[in-house]
C-alpha cells in the first residue's frame, strides 16, 4: 500500500512538483516560533476571501442585475431560496469581516515594521490587494438596489466628475448614464464577480513574495540572518519551526474563534446596529427621493470623513478627492519614510509609539466622524485628525530618524 | 478647546445611533414568540391596511407556516379575490390611483420595521391627531404631513395634539404629543394591544427567519465551541515540540 502510494506521488512528482511545493511552502517554510495573535490576520484574511468568493456565486444564482429586478431578487433569495438568508448574511457579514481583519493585518505590518526592506514588494502587493478590495466592495454595495446602494454609489460616482476638465465625461464613463442607473447595476455587478478572481491572483503573488523573504515576526528580527540548525533541519533558521503542522494547528484555533464571532453577528445581530445592513437600504433605489443623510459604509467612512473635511477650493471638490486617494496611495511609498533603524515597534522609541498611537486613534476617529451628519465642530475635528493621519506619514522620515531606539536581541524572544 | 476634548471623547465612543433622531419613540414591546398575536396581527393587517398597502416579498402560505394558520382558516379569512396560497402578499391599487388619492405612492410595508423600527411602526400608529389643514383630516406626529387616513380611528378614537410654543423666536409651534378627546370602540389599552399585534406582525414579515436565525446560531456556537476546545488540545499536543 505504501509503496504503491510512494510510487504514484512519485509519477505525479516528476510531473509536477507536488511534493516539493508541499516542502517549500508548508512543510519545510520556516515561520519564526515567536509568532502572536497578530499573525492570525494573515489566514484569516485568506479565509474571509474564500468564504466571499463562494457564498458570492451561490448569490449570483439566484440574483438579478436588473434595476427593476434587483431589490426583490435579494428579498426572494432571503426568503424563498433554501438557506438563501443564511449565505446572503454571510456575504454581508463576510465583507466587514473581511475589511476588519485586513485594517488588523494591516495593523500589524506597521507594529512589526513588516514593510521594511526586505518587504516592501510585499507590502506593496498587499496595498494593491487592499485597494481592489475596496473596489470590489464598492461595485457590490450596489447590487442590492436599496437606497443607500444608490444614493452611496451616485455620491462616489460623483468624484469623479470633481476632475478638472474631464470630470463630467469621466464620471458618464464609470455610470454609462448621466444618473445611476441599469446600465450602471449591470457594470457593476459584472466588475464585482470579476475583481475577487484578480484579488486571488494578487494573494497568491503577495504568499509568493511572502514565502522568498520569510515571515517577519514580532520582534522584527530576520530569522534567516540567525543562526542554522533546528529540530527539522540543519540548513533553516534556528528561530524557525515548520509552518505545517505548528502554525496550521495554531491558524485553525484562531479560525474557530473568528468563526464564532463571526456566527454571533451572522446569527444575532446580522445589521450590526445599522453598521453592517444599513436601515436605508430596506428601502428600494428609489432616483427620485435622497434620502436625508448619506454615508457610506463603515470601512469607507475614514476616507469619505477625509473628503468631506476638505473644503472646496476654487469652485471644486477636487482637492478633497486628491487628499482622499493620497491618504491610500501614501502607504505605497511607507517603506521608504521609516529611517528607525530598527523594524518592529517593541524596539522603537516613545516618539514613534505615540505617533502610531495617534494615527490610530485618528483612523477610527475619522471612521465615525464619516457616518455623521456634518456640523462646523465635526468639520473641524476631520481637519484635524486628517491632518494627523498624514502627519505620521509625512513627519515620518523625521521622528523615525530622531527617536531613540532600544537594542535588538540577536534572537527572537518568547 | 473644552468643547473639542468633550466632542473627541464622545467620538471616541462607538455609536451606530442615526444621529439626528430626537424623536422620542415609544417601545413597542412585542414577542415574536407569541403566535396567537402575529395571527391577530396578520388578521388586522389583512383587514385594515393591505386595501393600500402590500407585503410583496411575503407569501401567503410561509406566513400561514410560519404562524400556526391551517389552510382552511388562510383560504376563508386572508385570501381574497383570487389569491391563492402560494402568492405574493400584492395588492390590487395602481399606482397612479394611488398618487391621485393620497398624493404620493402607497409603500409597501414588507421590510418597514426594517429601515424604520418597530418601535417607530408602534408609535406612529398611536400618534394620528386632527389636522383640519390635511386632506384627510389627520396628521402625524412621527410622520408630519403623511398622507395617510387613520384607518384605525373607529378603533382609537379621536386625538388632539399637544402643541408647546415654539423653543426659538419666531419658529413653529410644536407638537409635543397626543390627547385622546373622542373615544373609539377600544379603550387606550385594547388599541394599544392591536397595534402592538400589528407592529409584531410587520416585524415578523421583514425578517420571517429571524427565530429560525437564532435558534441556528445556537446550535451552531455550540458546534465551534466543542470545536474549539478540540483545535486548542491539538494546538497544545503539537506545540510540545516546540517549546
Amino acid at each position: 500500500m505504501s509503496a504503491e502510494k510512494t510510487e504514484n506521488l512519485s509519477w505525479i512528482d516528476k510531473r509536477f512538483p507536488l511534493t516539493e511545493t508541499w516542502r517549500a511552502h508548508l512543510s519545510e517554510y520556516y515561520a519564526p516560533k515567536n509568532l502572536n495573535f497578530w499573525s492570525f490576520f494573515g489566514s484569516l484574511a485568506i479565509l474571509t476571501l474564500v468564504i466571499q468568493i463562494v457564498t458570492g456565486i451561490w448569490l449570483a444564482m439566484s440574483y438579478k442585475p436588473d434595476a427593476d429586478l434587483a431589490f426583490a431578487s435579494v428579498e426572494y433569495i432571503m426568503r424563498d431560496v433554501d438557506w438563501g438568508w443564511v449565505i446572503r448574511y454571510m456575504h454581508s457579514t463576510g465583507a466587514s469581516a473581511f475589511f476588519i481583519v485586513i485594517y488588523m493585518h494591516m495593523f500589524r505590518g506597521l507594529l512589526w515594521g513588516s514593510y521594511r526592506k526586505p518587504r516592501e514588494l510585499l507590502w506593496i502587493i498587499g496595498v494593491v490587494i487592499y485597494l481592489v478590495m475596496m473596489a470590489t466592495a464598492f461595485f457590490g454595495y450596489l447590487l442590492p438596489w436599496g437606497q443607500m446602494s444608490y444614493w452611496g454609489a451616485q455620491v462616489i460616482v460623483n468624484l469623479f466628475a470633481a476632475v478638472p476638465g474631464i470630470g463630467e465625461d469621466l464620471s458618464v464613463w464609470v455610470r454609462g448614464d448621466y444618473v445611476i442607473s441599469d446600465a450602471t447595476l449591470n457594470r457593476f455587478f459584472a466588475f464585482h464577480f470579476l475583481l475577487p478572481f484578480l484579488l486571488v491572483g494578487l494573494v497568491f503573488m503577495h504568499i509568493v513574495a511572502l514565502h522568498h523573504v520569510g515571515s517577519n515576526n514580532p520582534d522584527g528580527i530576520e530569522i534567516k540572518q540567525g543562526p542554522k540548525g533546528n529540530k527539522w533541519s540543519d540548513k533553516a533558521p534556528a528561530d524557525g519551526i515548520p509552518f505545517h503542522p505548528y502554525y496550521t494547528v495554531k491558524d485553525l484555533m484562531g479560525v474557530v474563534v473568528f468563526l464564532a464571532l463571526f456566527s454571533v453577528v451572522m446569527f444575532f445581530m446580522p445589521t450590526f446596529g445599522g453598521l453592517f445592513l444599513e436601515p436605508p437600504n430596506f428601502q428600494p433605489a428609489n432616483p427620485m427621493q435622497t434620502p436625508a443623510h448619506i454615508a457610506p459604509v463603515w470601512y469607507f467612512t475614514p476616507f469619505y470623513a477625509m473628503l468631506r473635511a476638505v473644503p472646496p477650493m476654487w469652485d471644486s471638490q477636487f482637492p478633497g478627492v486628491v487628499v482622499m486617494f493620497a491618504a491610500i496611495l501614501i502607504l505605497f511609498v511607507l517603506p521608504w519614510l521609516d529611517r528607525s533603524p530598527v523594524k518592529s515597534m517593541r524596539y522603537k522609541g516613545p516618539i514613534f509609539k505615540w505617533a502610531t498611537a495617534i494615527f490610530a486613534v485618528s483612523f477610527v476617529v475619522l471612521a465615525w466622524l464619516g457616518m455623521q451628519p456634518v456640523s462646523d465642530l465635526y468639520t473641524l475635528l476631520a481637519q484635524i485628525f486628517t491632518t494627523l493621519y498624514f502627519a505620521y506619514f509625512l513627519l515620518m522620515p523625521i521622528y523615525s530618524a530622531l527617536d531613540k531606539t532600544k537594542p535588538v536581541p540577536e534572537r527572537v524572544t518568547s | 478647546m473644552r468643547k473639542l476634548i468633550i466632542a473627541t471623547l464622545f467620538a471616541l465612543v462607538p455609536a451606530a445611533l442615526p444621529a439626528s433622531e430626537a424623536l422620542h419613540l415609544e417601545h413597542a414591546d412585542i414577542d415574536l414568540h407569541d403566535q396567537a398575536s402575529l395571527q391577530r396581527g396578520a388578521k388586522y393587517f389583512v383587514n385594515y391596511c393591505m386595501g393600500c398597502h402590500s407585503l410583496q416579498y411575503m407569501r401567503y402560505n410561509r406566513m400561514a407556516k410560519d404562524l400556526g394558520i391551517d389552510e382552511v382558516t388562510l383560504r376563508e379569512n386572508l385570501l381574497f379575490g383570487d389569491a391563492k396560497p402560494g402568492d405574493l402578499m400584492t395588492n390590487a391599487m395602481r399606482a397612479e390611483d394611488a398618487l391621485k388619492w393620497f398624493g404620493t405612492a402607497v409603500p409597501d410595508l414588507t421590510l418597514a420595521t426594517r429601515w424604520r423600527s418597530p418601535d417607530w411602526v408602534y408609535t406612529y400608529l398611536k400618534s394620528f391627531y386632527l389636522d383640519d389643514t390635511r386632506p384627510y383630516g389627520v396628521n402625524n406626529v412621527v410622520f408630519p404631513l403623511v398622507g395617510m387616513p387613520h384607518v384605525l380611528s373607529d378603533l382609537q378614537g379621536k386625538q388632539e395634539a399637544i402643541v408647546e410654543p415654539p423653543h426659538e423666536e419666531g419658529g413653529e409651534p410644536i407638537v409635543a404629543g397626543v390627547k385622546l378627546v373622542e373615544e373609539g370602540s377600544l379603550s387606550p389599552k385594547e388599541y394599544d394591544a392591536v397595534v402592538r399585534d400589528i407592529t409584531a406582525f410587520l416585524t415578523y414579515a421583514g425578517e420571517p427567519f429571524k427565530l429560525e436565525r437564532q435558534r441556528l446560531g445556537v446550535y451552531v456556537l455550540l458546534f465551534l465551541g466543542v470545536l474549539f476546545i478540540l483545535a486548542y488540545l491539538l494546538k497544545k499536543e503539537y506545540w510540545k515540540d516546540v517549546h
